[in-house]
């Protein structure tokens, strides 16, 4: 490897002595000063948001990486068939599944599982992603919400039905349990 | 013992009294709590936040269209809601410190900051009698029209009017580096105790160049008193704008050279002393967590916080006073707005007051916009800049003076 030797500015003296690099630093700091000024007085058109009261909901892209939640198909069969590779795959290990078995009077019975339990814990999940990227079903994904807050810990844990009710219902994508095939 | 409280003036404890209670607790403290608030908006529109905005007196809630803002600029309550938060925290004290010097620290970083507010003469005078006008009506309102008036000796806007106004200050400010130095001894850990070393090290360097630097002014002055000094700028022309009065004259003009260099040095110095960024080694939060006060919480640490901003307002007002003409307005004597002993109207000493308060909140403002300019010097460079350039600049400037007043006399 080549050493590359920094060669140091070579400072006036009135640059080492603060004067005119200070007057350089003053300028650049009130310039910022005055401008945020301007804009948060009203007086000059703002880049930033105030966030609770503006909202930017409408312009979230697509692949928005919000809150994990779990859909259901346009049959409203539960997607998920408990297959844990979420679980595994969840680097905070904020995931939790409970499998459960299908009845066989069930007209679903063939996909055989479907979770009997499947808990988020919200204080945990860092929103990565790796579920969604991971599920052979297409069962789990990052929605929208981002504003996941609770006044306990217990109500930052997601069970199913809320996971379901985040999620809502998905069409398309996975057919092969469909009786059409 | 009866001969001695014989002696003593009612009136002037009184008025000393009052002086007391409205500088310290109507002016300073208030002052301290919006410098915090006016820190964090200023450092926040710096770096193009918005900072602090929204704890307001909820008037929305009782049927107002909006919140109290001054030019759109909300959270104007935030230094309450800072107190209550500091009051309401839990008072930790670790297991592992001398409790007893863990406790006397902050009071002894808070304490002399406020004391050496007491030589600062904060307005001209204050001719009470203005006011007997008013208040006779209010007796006459209330049927007692005996009760007594207000003598027309006007009230000295100073609540001790000492002979070595500047000497006190410094020697009293001065003990605030005890309460940095016994705050990182107790807290028996070794980031506060670097930060104590460091600040009492910084201290003793910086408080060298701060004495001499007023020197030259003490020179030229011929007076310790500040409140005579304020009066000599107020006819004459400020140390630093000699444009009126005898500041006209060929010597107060060829004396701005040094004054300039003393107003220098003792700014910097003043930074140094107070613990303000660019030199807040004792702090220094990215070497050293926090620095002196890490080990403290709630009340306590605030007590530190308050400390240092109270004697950054009372070193701007030392500055103000010395250098920048103290209560006195500029241009005061040509535009009728000058002092003039015993008859100087109840509305002008209150101008004045509104003056200098003004001049030391620009001054605050001043030492913010440094802070987020400048970045920190490293210990060697502080140490070597206190004792390689500034002590020697300031001795020069000594007898630059000396040799320019035999030069060009005074008056
Ligand atoms: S987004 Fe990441 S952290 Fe959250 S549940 Fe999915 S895998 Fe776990
Ligand atoms: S959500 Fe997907 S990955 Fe997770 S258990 Fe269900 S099917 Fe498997």
């Amino acid at each position: 490897m080549a050493t590359i030797f920094v060669k140091r500015p070579k400072l006036a003296w009135h640059e080492s002595w603060f004067i005119s690099t200070f007057a350089k630093g003053l300028k650049i700091t009130l310039g910022h000063a005055l401008k945020t000024f301007l804009e948060i007085t009203g007086k000059k058109e703002k880049v930033t948001m105030e966030y609770p009261e503006q909202k930017w909901d409408e312009n979230l892209p697509e692949y928005y990486r919000g809150a994990p939640a779990l859909v259901t198909d346009e049959q409203d069969r539960e997607r998920c068939v408990s297959c844990q590779l979420c679980e595994f795959i969840c680097p905070p290990k904020a995931i939790r599944i409970t499998p459960g078995e299908i009845p066989s009077d069930d007209p679903w019975a063939k996909v055989e599982k479907r979770p009997k339990e499947f808990d988020i814990d919200m204080t945990r999940c860092i929103y990565c992603g790796m579920c969604e990227e991971v599920c052979p079903e297409q069962a789990i994904y990052l929605r929208k919400d981002y504003a996941i807050t609770g006044e306990s810990r217990a109500e930052l844990m997601h069970d199913k039905a809320k996971l379901y009710q985040i999620g809502g219902k998905r069409i398309g994508l996975v057919n092969k349990w469909n009786e059409l095939k | 013992m009866g001969h001695l409280l014989a002696n003593i003036d009612l009136t002037f404890l009184i008025a000393s009294v009052v002086k007391i209670v409205f500088l310290t607790f109507l002016v300073i403290l208030p002052m301290v709590a919006y410098s915090v608030y006016a820190e964090r908006r200023f450092s926040a529109v710096i770096q193009d936040r918005v900072g602090p905005n929204r704890t307001g007196i909820p008037l929305t809630l009782f049927g107002f269209k909006k919140d109290i803002q001054i030019l759109g600029i909300g959270g104007l309550t935030q230094p309450m809601a800072d107190g209550i938060k500091f009051l309401l925290k839990e008072d930790f004290t670790p297991k592992s410190v001398n409790a007893f010097y863990y406790w006397l620290a902050p009071c002894l970083t808070m304490v002399p900051a406020l004391m050496t507010c007491v030589v600062l003469p904060f307005g001209s005078e204050l001719r009470l009698s203005d006011l007997n006008g008013l208040l006779s009506w209010v007796y006459g309102v209330i049927g007692m029209a005996d009760l007594p008036v207000f003598s027309s000796v006007p009230v000295p806007s100073v609540i001790a009017d000492l002979s070595v106004g500047p000497l006190y200050t410094f020697a009293i400010a001065s003990l605030g580096v005890y309460g940095i130095v016994i705050a990182g001894w107790a807290s028996n850990s070794k980031y506060p105790f670097l930060g104590g070393v460091r600040a009492s090290a910084q201290m003793i360097s910086y408080e060298l160049s701060l004495g001499l630097s007023i020197i030259p002014v003490l020179m030229v002055f011929g007076e310790l008193n500040l409140t005579k000094m304020s009066i000599y700028q107020d006819a004459n022309g400020w140390l630093l704008l000699p444009l009126w009065g005898e500041g006209l004259s060929l010597a107060r003009w060829v004396l701005w050279i040094p004054m300039g260099l003393s107003f220098c040095i003792f700014v910097v110095a003043m930074f140094a002393e107070t613990n303000r960024l660019p030199f807040d080694m004792a702090e220094c939060e990215t070497e050293l967590v926090a620095g002196y006060h890490t080990e403290y919480s709630s009340m306590k640490f605030a007590l530190f916080f308050l400390g240092e901003y109270a004697a950054m307002i009372i070193g701007s007002g030392l500055a103000v006073t010395l250098f920048l003409g103290g209560w006195s307005i500029p241009f005061g004597p040509l535009i009728g707005l000058g002092y003039s002993a015993g008859d100087t109207p109840l509305w002008l000493g209150l101008l004045h007051i509104g003056v200098f308060l003004g001049k030391i909140v620009f001054f605050i403002l001043f030492f913010i916009l440094i802070r987020w300019t400048l970045p920190r010097f490293r210990f060697d460079q502080l140490m070597k800049l206190g004792w390689m350039v500034m002590f020697e600049l300031a001795l020069f400037n000594v007898v630059l003076t000396a040799f320019l007043m035999w030069l060009v006399p005074l008056k």
